[in-house]
């Protein structure tokens, strides 16, 4: 599903360029959920943007779902983002002034989906995560974890091949996070691939494989037995 | 792009940011409402001044003769110069190729009329039938007079409008009989002049009646001519002027008068003088359309300020929006829909109010200078087209800013 060889990136501070990404080797096949960890500065976040299309490489080659993936336009930027990907995000980044349904239409209004369609595809995914009853509320009328399912809802509501997680834990506490991730294994039980980038140990574990990054570099890669979430351990 | 969400978007951003949004639509809306008004009154001098002009033909020429204030060649000042029959066919003959219409005429200030008891005095003037076209003069029954008219010296008399009510009241003048300084005339027809009621207080009898009935032999008061137009306006001003100055001096020579005396010959050029008003009326236009597009750059200026500004909130937003597969063309079609839709909706308001105003003074502004003024479906349609170009000119900066949003950046923005 995704194939990265030899990645590099580096930004321009000033006089001065940062090396964040010195060469990474990666291979996500189908189906996979995927922990990406590491400290703050070691080039997790980066790396998928990178993945998300949402910046480019200085060098290497990107492969997502046998498209290669270099030096597109917006508009095909925009399109495979679309497309591919599905994106959740640590701050929910809801459209505020926006339903919880109108939200999770959106990516769908961007393919050109028509209208009856897309409120019918929406309220399917709202009542995927559990929140059909709060189809026309506002995001600010909702909680925490109430707002990363309306995320989730909307990531998953274009139908990508690969679901983007930067951090979605990150702004909750520990129940609900456990109840967030108990949806995304679910999400992942009935196929998807997800990629998710944490700091956090738990949530780490409860994917299927951990990649530690370091410094722009991968130290370890490895799978390991998946922690369900909704284990009694954790309740 | 123009769906019902793309709407509801612009409403939210809008009410997000009350205060901008009602200032810049405030600005727009005076720039255009200045605007309307402005061209609406340009317009309105333009219509009256034109209006003053109607009262004759544009490309008319009239020579009078009056008495010699200075001495030349031996000559005393104060020599009457009268202008006779000959001068008139000389004239004709001289400048056959460039002339129009034709006429001398014989006048007495105040001819008493009577008619049926009534009575009252009026200018009567003594012309050939070209009269009518070099006065500007509209039959509203009957004719003019007629070249057999001024052959067999008939008693035939064409009255003003304003005559016909003042001394025929309802009657029909045409086929009456009216005395005229004693005599009885046959009025054959009723004229309306653009002049107004001044103008339509005078009556039309043939020259060489007018002639003979005050005792005149071949003397003329006064000649008239109208040049021959060509297309180019210009073009017909020189011709007018040369004409002008060749009548005067013609005039000069053959009755021996003083180069520099300005108030024996007067040549009077209405075309010269036309030309002068139209350009005038041209500048002040200009001038109107200039400060009511600056009034308007003002306003678009707003509108593309209110714009970055709701870019720049939303910064966040369209980054999400590109990461949720938003071409970079729709995201600029939504910035750009706001825009217009601001400057057309606060335009259009302007344009209806300042339409309205306008016809609500017009019927109240209408003396010599202004007549209602008002502004044509022409004028409104550029106006439109101004807005609505204001309107992607005014989001075109803002709009390309946003889609040079990228979206890493902008979810970075906490």
């Amino acid at each position: 599903m995704i194939k990265i060889k030899n990645l590099h990136k580096s930004y321009k501070m000033g006089s001065n360029s940062l090396h964040v990404l010195k060469g990474i080797n990666f291979e996500v096949s189908e189906g996979e959920m995927v922990a990406i960890m590491g400290s703050s500065g070691s080039g997790k976040s980066t790396l998928l943007n990178i993945l998300g299309i949402l910046d480019e490489p200085d060098q290497g080659t990107y492969n997502l779902n046998h498209t290669i993936i270099k030096n597109l336009n917006e508009k095909v930027a925009a399109k495979y983002r679309n497309k591919f990907l599905g994106f959740v995000f640590q701050s929910f980044n809801l459209i505020n002034y926006k339903s919880a349904l109108e939200n999770v239409a959106m990516p769908l209004y961007y393919q050109g989906v028509s209208r009856s369609v897309r409120i019918e595809k929406a309220s399917h995914y709202l009542e995927k995560v559990g929140l059909a009853d709060w189809a026309s509320h506002l995001p600010n009328e909702l909680s925490g974890g109430q707002k990363q399912r309306v995320a989730i809802a909307r990531a998953l509501a274009s139908d990508p091949k690969v679901l983007l997680a930067d951090e979605p834990t990150g702004a909750l506490d520990s129940t609900t996070s456990y109840e967030v991730m108990e949806l995304i294994q679910q999400i992942n039980d009935e196929g998807k691939t997800i990629l998710i980038v944490t700091h956090e140990d738990d949530i780490a574990h409860m994917c299927k494989r951990i990649v530690n990054l370091k410094d722009g570099i991968i130290t370890s890669d490895s799978k390991v037995k998946q922690v369900r979430a909704n284990s009694k351990e954790y309740v | 792009m123009f769906s019902l969400e793309s709407w509801q978007e612009i409403f939210e951003t809008m009410l997000k940011n009350k205060l901008q949004t009602f200032l810049t639509m405030v600005s727009v809306f005076f720039g255009i409402f200045i605007l309307v008004i402005l061209v609406g009154f340009s317009s309105g001098i333009e219509k009256g001044v034109k209006s003053q002009f109607e009262e004759d033909a544009t490309n008319r020429i009239a020579i009078r003769t009056r008495r010699t204030t200075k001495e030349y060649k031996g000559l005393n000042p104060g020599r009457l110069i009268q202008l006779r029959n000959n001068d008139f066919e000389e004239f004709n003959e001289k400048y056959m190729d460039n002339i129009e219409y034709k006429t001398s005429i014989y006048s007495v200030w105040r001819g008493q009329l009577v008619y049926n008891g009534e009575f009252g005095n009026y200018r009567v003037e003594g012309a050939y039938p070209d009269q009518q076209f070099i006065e500007n003069q509209r039959m509203v029954s009957g004719r003019f007079i007629n070249n057999n008219d001024v052959n067999q010296l008939e008693k035939v008399a064409v009255i003003g409008d304003q005559i016909k009510q003042d001394l025929f009241k309802k009657i029909n003048p045409v086929g009456e009989y009216v005395q005229i300084s004693g005599i009885n005339f046959k009025v054959v027809g009723v004229y309306s002049d653009p002049g107004g009621k001044r103008e339509e207080s005078r009556v039309f009898i043939p020259l060489t009646t007018a002639q003979q009935i005050f005792n005149a032999g071949d003397k003329v008061r006064s000649l008239a001519y109208t040049i021959k137009m060509s297309d180019n306006f210009d073009e017909a001003v020189a011709l007018s002027m040369a004409l002008t100055e060749s009548f005067e001096n013609d005039i000069r020579t053959k009755h021996t008068i003083s180069p520099d005396d300005r108030s024996a010959v007067r040549v009077e050029n209405t075309l010269e003088e036309a030309k002068r008003i139209y350009t005038l009326i041209a500048t002040i236009s200009y001038v109107f359309w200039f400060v009511g597009i600056g009034t308007i750059i003002a306003g678009v200026v707003g509108v593309s300020n209110i714009m970055l500004i709701v870019v720049k909130e939303r910064t966040k937003e369209i980054g999400i929006r590109k990461a949720l597969g938003a071409l970079p063309s729709s995201i600029i079609g939504m910035i750009l829909q706001e825009a217009i839709f601001i400057t057309a909706f606060a335009g259009f308001l302007g344009l209806f109010a300042g339409v309205g105003l306008l016809e609500l003074i017009s019927p109240m502004v209408d003396n010599d200078f202004i007549k209602s003024p008002q502004v044509d479906f022409k004028t409104a349609i550029i106006t439109v087209t101004i807005l609505i170009i204001a309107g992607v000119l005014a989001g075109f900066i803002p709009a390309r800013r946003a889609a040079h949003i990228r979206p890493i950046e902008a979810l970075r923005v906490e």
